[in-house]
């Protein structure tokens, strides 16, 4: 009893700092509509400035005012922080679609990244203790840290003020205005802009106190902001995007969740957020206290789309020459260059299957990678438990990721949106942790290694050019799915749902069939990895791998096809070059929101945009 | 008051107000007319810069405010109240209100919630309720007096008594009437004349964002041809 009652304060005291980030993030996204996937990254500001601060004022203000003034003065700075990168990165973005604020906030991930690493060291920091807090109450019996006590009750009180800033003050009521209608709040004489910077310091503030009131607890380190993201946004789809209830309640639940979880099933701590996260959406889709999103609030930016079009002479004339380029290669290159060149193809088709459900479909998915790093997995348990001949092996990765796709995508689809994105998010993380956790099956993050193709795809060659062919055909393959009816069924459904079920069409089962397709295609890129790494590890099912693509896509251009086979190419040759220096992640992050900011149309698209001005190439209107 | 110099207003490639000019003094009431698709709520929107005129000028007050950010209009003293209502629906009515209000400007009728629910009764009894639970009089009704929060020198109201029941209209009526009479300059969208003709001194008419006539509706009623033409009946 006693031990149980303990475990329950140990849960609901972790409930704090989550219930904090989480609140500032829903804050975020009811008025900006903006998912902020740089939360964690000010989670972790929150963190070492707290512990540097720590490190100073008590000399100054005596150890608890010192203690307590430093975590407040913390959610200043971060918030501060918080209405730069408003200001500087998403204010000329929040017209667009999502992919480009997922894309921007991503970018704001890695050059925060780095300037903690130039800043405070690769070293974990050690927090400080709670000044007058250090000893433990007993309860039951049971010895609960003084500290988690005092958490617990100040929680409330936090709700408690949060709930009367949105519910009655006047800026609380903007914000409500403002997240039902914009423009309205600015016609009658309000200030959106401040507003919206206002309401992103204020969450980015939060997510700095959770960050600093945890430092009694832990510490802070440079995986931080990766490491929250997945409980954090399973706390936010549980309770439902935009409600604070439902950020508190869902907080209490996965925390205390967690903390039974670590003693009666150390194995599967992850796992279990995620199941409980899918059991609540098959009841509640929009969370437990969320509401139905209103379809079409989002603005798009720009021009219509230029229909893709089925190849011209000088785009066949293109391929063509460039997979003759392609296949006389490695008559004249020397073996690293194939081996970057096997990387880039793989990719390539990675990020043309995401770019076939988020452009062709319309549907953002943030979680891609759970059907790469699947098919990789799929085809490497096979070879190492069932001794599978590698061809069966490989052809077993896009059907496995296939599968998974359809049982993912039978969650996913319904939503649309960013409770898509989200979710998808959310399942890929959920797939990671399986791979992660269970080790006595995926051998944890020891990979699976030895995953060798058979003799006579062997050497680097044969290999270079089975992914050649395999890779080829793949992106000509989702090419044809766009040009086929299914593919115009597809592009009616993402442009207007509406009409589409008008006309015949059933959006959904066409949506769910194209996820799955593109799951597949993943797999195959996938099991295409697994036997040119010889191994594989976790980390290709990783949140990163995701967003890999999709800023290889972004990159690339959303609105062509081609977009994602030259944004992998591009990526993959400018990391080479950048990894090799030592703040890479800064100088890719700045590169990334500049193009974000002033190409918004990618590489392909704004060298069309070039072309067309220079006469070229034929304006896209004009084929219409 | 307000002046249009040769506006000219696109949604992306359409054209639609074309060379757009006219006035309005301090102290009038104006209707706007013209059948649906002439270009009434374009006009108002590029007044209140919702919608930025490609070329051309609105000056309000003697300042040119094309260009500006709608809020720094409507901060000005130009009260817009569209013609869809858009109320905060999860709002309450006093919340409604709140989000409209401005401080007192000089040379302005300056309200207070109190004195808007002497106009408007029924937004007193329903002060406390949800946006979504009101009648469409009554949020009609709700976007005026949220309006007006703002102490706007200039009202735009853009076809108020659109889908609304005749006595709501009347009653509507009376309301812009005491506006007029404490000072406030209206510029009033309308299809038909009935309800224009009972608030408004002026009628300017346009169709296809052309303006086809300016004068008072006496002037109006001597030329039926114009009314039969470019008037809804
Ligand atoms: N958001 C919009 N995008 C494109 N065209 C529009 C838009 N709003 C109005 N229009 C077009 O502009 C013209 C004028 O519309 P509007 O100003 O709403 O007319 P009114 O208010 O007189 O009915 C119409 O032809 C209408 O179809
Ligand atoms: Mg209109």
């Amino acid at each position: 009893m006693g031990f149980f009652f303990a475990q329950l304060l140990t849960g609901l005291s972790n409930a704090a700092g989550l219930f904090l980030v989480a609140s500032g993030l829903s804050l975020i996204f009811g008025v900006t509509r903006i998912v902020n996937f740089a939360h964690g990254s000010f989670y972790m500001l929150g963190a070492y400035f707290g512990v540097t601060l720590m490190g100073i004022l008590p000399d100054y203000l005596g150890s608890h005012v010192g203690f307590w003034g430093s975590i407040v003065l913390t959610g200043v700075i971060v918030g501060l922080v918080g209405a730069l990168v408003e200001i500087v990165v998403l204010r000329p973005i929040y017209r667009a679609p999502e992919l480009f604020q997922l894309v921007a906030t991503f970018g704001v991930i890695l050059m925060i990244q780095d300037l903690a690493l130039m800043s405070w060291g690769a070293e974990d920091i050690m927090g400080a203790r709670a000044p007058g807090l250090r000893g433990v109450f007993r309860i039951f019996g049971e010895p609960i840290p003084k500290y988690d006590i005092v958490l617990i009750c100040i929680t409330p009180f936090i709700l408690i003020a949060l709930w009367w800033l949105i519910a009655k003050t006047r800026l609380g009521i903007l914000v409500r205005a403002a997240t039902q209608d914009r423009e309205m709040v600015g016609a009658l004489g309000v200030n959106q802009r401040w507003l919206f910077t206002g309401v992103f310091a204020l969450g980015s503030a939060l997510a700095g106190w959770g960050g600093a009131l945890q430092l009694p607890k832990g510490g802070a380190d440079l995986l931080m902001d990766m490491n929250i993201i997945g409980p954090l946004f399973v706390v936010v789809v549980i309770g439902g995007m935009g409600s604070l209830p439902g950020a508190f309640i869902a907080s209490v639940i996965i925390s205390v969740l967690n903390v039974f979880g670590v003693t009666y099933m150390p194995q599967s701590t992850l796992v279990l957020m995620f199941v409980v996260m899918a059991i609540v959406l098959i009841f509640r889709p929009y969370g437990l206290l969320g509401k139905e999103e209103v379809a079409g609030e989002h603005g798009q930016v720009g021009a219509p789309e230029a229909p893709i079009r089925p190849f011209g002479r000088t785009g066949r004339l293109a391929v063509t020459g460039l997979l003759a380029v392609l296949a006389l290669l490695p008559l004249v290159s020397d073996p690293f260059l194939l081996v970057l060149m096997t990387d880039i193809i793989i990719f390539a088709l990675f990020a043309a299957s995401l770019h076939f459900i988020l452009g062709a479909g319309g549907l953002t998915s943030f979680g891609h990678a759970a059907f790469y790093g699947g098919g990789a997995y799929v085809a490497a348990l096979l070879v190492t438990y069932a001794k599978a001949p590698m061809e069966i092996a490989f052809i077993a990765a896009p059907i496995g990721a296939g599968m998974l796709a359809l049982v993912v995508g039978w969650f996913c689809i319904r939503l649309s949106g960013v409770y898509l994105a989200m979710l998808t998010l959310a399942f890929s993380q959920l797939v990671w942790s399986l791979a992660f956790q269970w080790r006595s099956v995926t051998r944890g993050d020891d990979g699976l290694i030895n995953i060798w193709p058979s003799d006579w795809l062997s050497g680097q060659v044969p290999y270079y050019y089975f992914t050649l062919v395999i890779g080829a055909a793949g992106i000509l393959f989702l090419r044809h799915v766009i040009h086929a009816p299914f593919g115009y069924a597809l592009r009616a459904a993402r442009d207007s749902a509406r009409q589409a079920e008008a006309t015949g069409i059933n959006v959904k089962r066409v949506q769910y069939l194209a996820f799955a397709l593109a799951g597949a295609l993943a797999g195959l890129a996938g099991g295409l990895f697994v036997f040119a790494k010889g191994s594989v590890f976790p980390t290709e099912l990783e949140i990163g791998k995701s967003f890999d693509a999709l800023i290889v896509v972004f990159l690339g251009g959303i609105k062509t096809l081609s977009g994602g086979v030259v944004g992998a190419a591009f990526m993959a040759t400018v990391e080479d070059w950048l990894t090799r220096m030592e703040y890479w992640r800064l100088m890719l992050g700045m590169l990334i929101i500049a193009v974000v900011i002033l190409a918004p149309e990618g590489i392909v698209g704004s060298a069309r945009r070039l072309g067309e001005r220079l006469g070229l190439i034929k304006r896209a209107e004009a084929e219409e | 008051m307000l002046e249009l110099e040769r506006v000219n207003s696109f949604y992306g490639k359409a054209h639609i107000l074309q060379d757009l000019s006219f006035s309005v003094g301090r102290g009038e009431v104006v209707a706007l007319l013209g059948r649906n698709g002439a270009g009434k709520s374009t006009t108002m929107k590029s007044i209140i810069q919702l919608v930025r005129p490609k070329s051309g000028k609105v000056r309000f007050q003697g300042t040119e405010v094309t260009g500006q950010a709608a809020y720094r209009v409507a901060r000005a003293g130009i009260g817009y109240v569209p013609e869809d209502r858009r109320i905060f629906t999860a709002l309450t009515v006093l919340e409604n209100l709140e989000v409209g209000r401005q401080p007192a400007r000089e040379g302005a009728p300056h309200w207070s919630v109190e004195q808007l629910f002497e106009i408007f009764p029924n937004l007193h009894e329903r002060r406390n309720q949800l946006g979504k639970a009101m009648s469409g009089g009554e949020q009609q009704m709700l976007t005026i007096a949220r309006t007006l929060m703002g102490n706007p020198s200039l009202l735009l109201l853009d076809e108020p008594s659109e889908g609304i029941a005749p006595v709501i209209v009347e009653e509507m009526a009376r309301a812009i009437l005491r506006l007029k009479a404490q000072g406030l300059t209206v510029m009033i969208s309308e299809q038909n004349l009935h309800f224009a003709r009972v608030v408004a001194d002026r009628a300017i008419i346009i169709e296809s964002g052309e303006k086809k006539f300016d004068g008072t509706f006496a002037e109006l009623e001597a030329h039926p041809e114009i009314r039969d033409a470019y008037l809804a009946v």
